[in-house]
């Protein structure tokens, strides 16, 4: 799968009170969730970003709670994939089980700036830099994990694994 | 090779005899846990792929926390999502306001979790209950929805890291300050993906909520869980709790540990933890002059009855900053009776304190005791970061309960120690 988006830049230990303030987890809908996003730190992002665009953060990447709102709230702004030196692994389990694509890639974290245009390979973990002409590797998923990407998601991965009738849909 | 306590409860839950870090393994759960913010959206998972039934209905804990009593209509259709989930499938470990606490002091408190169980929660301090000799983690909505309907879960093996710790508590020196202290020394990534181990004379001492606070903030450091081996202090807490079989385990002594850290006790002074991170620790003593407007005892952390008393001592017969309010969050209905017959509420009320029945409240700026812009609270919660109290412009600091009584007090943060004199 390619993803081609431009990269917003954030530090490190970006964590999920930031990435959705507690104030809207009275609400699981997406849209609203996504309208809220990152506004901690920057109240136009949720506005700012167009569709597929790629977030590129430091290490530790969606720390504290595991409000599973955090990838739900950037996956409906619009954010196609996260690059980052590291994840917090609530939130790396939480990203899969829902289907956001993300990597980790220090080299990428630090060589890419707010504005470049990417393009991701998730299959093979490859993140070109098209502005500066820069390749980088990130590990791609491994194989069980990919099988449950496949599945297209946890739910349907264990809806199918006991036989429930929605899950072959 | 020897196994940490860790790796033999990843084993037996497993059905497997040996186990290594990095290995993945798919594991039975003892219990499964959600709140008021995370089971919704589990439930909505749940029913999504048709799923008519839960695992065990008596291995399931769902409990109203957050925002529980209800803040707001929003707040109350989603505590009402659950209920009727929990209703519907008939829950026996369903609590309703009134009799449900904070759930990871309530959990060990009343012996659901025991011993030597495997355990998630969606709800990252599910490492709390690490500190009875188990293997708890928190995971996301989508993992405990799966999990309630197969009461399996898959996980990574983690490495464990030891944390030594000798000799003797300081004065007014408790498990949030030896917690604290060494989320300062390795960073709140410092334990990430991996099971924090904390042993040594002085965790052997320990009291049972003590090393609860300890293992509560294990993810502050990025740790997939914290974990102490259980003792005769364990036992004595447990025994009259327990209400099924568990089980003991210890780490070999040829087990292997990734990091290795010692620590002495009489090194640690009380610390806090400055914004806008938990690994932004200070001993008291270089904090300097920090005004405070609001001053919060409670939370998973430090809401337990130790913590009450202690911030009892401090404030008997002394009066609340005319400039601070303190607010005072029982974590369950039993530790607020147990403080009402030990005159402990009476004392804060004295002091000029407001009681709130128990509640996450505050600790995610939920409800009762949100920060303004620019106003600054020192408090006994475990979580920093911007904007986690209320305003992105507020400012939290993490101290323990005999710090936050003291700066209650003196409206600025400060030691109990200052308080002798």
């Amino acid at each position: 799968m390619l993803i081609r988006g431009k990269a917003w830049k954030f530090g490190d230990d970006v964590d999920t009170d930031v990435i959705i303030p507690s104030l809207y987890l009275v609400t699981s809908d997406p849209e609203e969730l996504g309208k809220h996003c990152m506004e901690a730190v920057d109240p136009e992002f949720p506005r700012k970003i167009g569709k597929g665009d790629i977030i590129v953060a430091g290490k530790n990447f969606g720390c504290g709670s595991s409000r599973e709102h955090a990838p739900i709230s950037i996956k409906a702004a619009g954010v196609s994939c996260v690059i980052a030196r590291s994840f917090a692994r609530i939130f790396y389990r939480n990203a899969i089980n829902i289907g956001l694509p993300i990597l980790e890639c220090p080299e990428a974290a630090d060589g890419v700036s707010t504005g470049d245009q990417l393009e991701v390979d998730l299959d093979t973990g490859e993140i070109r830099n098209m502005s500066t002409g820069r390749v980088y590797r990130a590990t791609p998923f491994p194989p069980f994990m990919q099988e449950l990407i496949a599945a297209g998601g946890l739910m349907k991965y264990v809806a199918k694994q006991v036989g429930l009738a929605r899950g072959s849909d | 090779m020897g196994m940490t306590i860790t790796e033999k409860i990843l084993a037996e839950h497993a059905g497997v005899k040996e186990i290594y870090p990095g290995q993945l393994i798919k594991a039975r759960l003892d219990l499964v846990m959600a709140n008021d913010v995370t089971a919704p959206l589990a439930i909505k998972e749940f029913e999504s792929v048709g799923a008519k039934q839960v695992f065990d209905r008596d291995r399931i804990v769902l409990i109203p926390s957050h925002f529980a009593p209800n803040r707001d209509v929003k707040a109350a259709e989603q505590c009402k999502i659950m209920r009727e989930f929990a209703r519907k499938h008939q829950i026996t470990h369903y609590y309703e306001v009134g009799t449900a606490g904070i759930e990871h002091a309530f959990m060990p408190e009343q012996g659901l979790v025991l011993p030597g169980d495997c355990l998630i929660g969606a709800d990252s301090h599910t490492c709390t209950a690490g500190a009875l000799g188990a293997f708890a983690t928190g995971v996301g909505s989508t993992d405990l929805a799966a999990a309630l309907i197969t009461g399996e879960t898959w996980f990574k093996v983690p490495e464990s890291m030891k944390f030594v710790f000798k000799g003797k508590l300081r004065n007014w020196v408790c498990g949030k300050d030896l917690i604290l202290y060494v989320i300062g020394r390795i960073g709140v990534d410092g334990a990430l993906y991996k099971a924090m181990e904390f042993t040594g004379e002085l965790i052997r001492g320990l009291p049972m909520e003590d090393r609860l606070t300890m293992c509560n903030m294990a993810i502050e450091a990025g740790g997939k869980s914290g974990i102490v081996e259980p003792d005769d202090i364990t036992l004595e807490y447990v025994r009259p709790r327990a209400k099924r079989e568990f089980k003991l385990y210890k780490s070999d002594p040829d087990a292997k540990y990734c990091e290795v850290y010692e620590f002495n006790g009489e090194e640690i002074e009380p610390q806090v933890a400055c914004p806008h991170l938990p690994e932004n620790t200070h001993p008291i003593s270089q904090v300097g002059n920090i005004a405070i407007d609001q001053a919060v005892i409670g939370s998973c952390t430090n809401g337990r009855i130790s913590d009450l008393r202690v911030a009892a001592e401090v404030l008997k017969g002394r009066k609340v900053h005319p400039y601070v309010r303190l607010i005072v969050i029982p974590a369950t209905p039993e530790v607020y009776r147990q403080a009402l017959k030990e005159g402990l509420l009476e004392t804060f009320l004295d002091a000029g304190g407001a009681i709130s029945t128990p509640t996450c409240g505050p600790c995610f700026g939920g409800h009762m005791g949100v920060l303004a812009e620019g106003e600054r609270a020192v408090s006994t919660t475990n979580r920093n970061f911007i904007g986690r109290m209320g305003h992105p412009k507020s400012e939290v600091y993490l101290a323990s309960p005999a710090v936050v009584a003291a700066s209650a007090v003196l409206g600025r943060i400060a030691s109990p120690e200052e308080m002798v004199s």
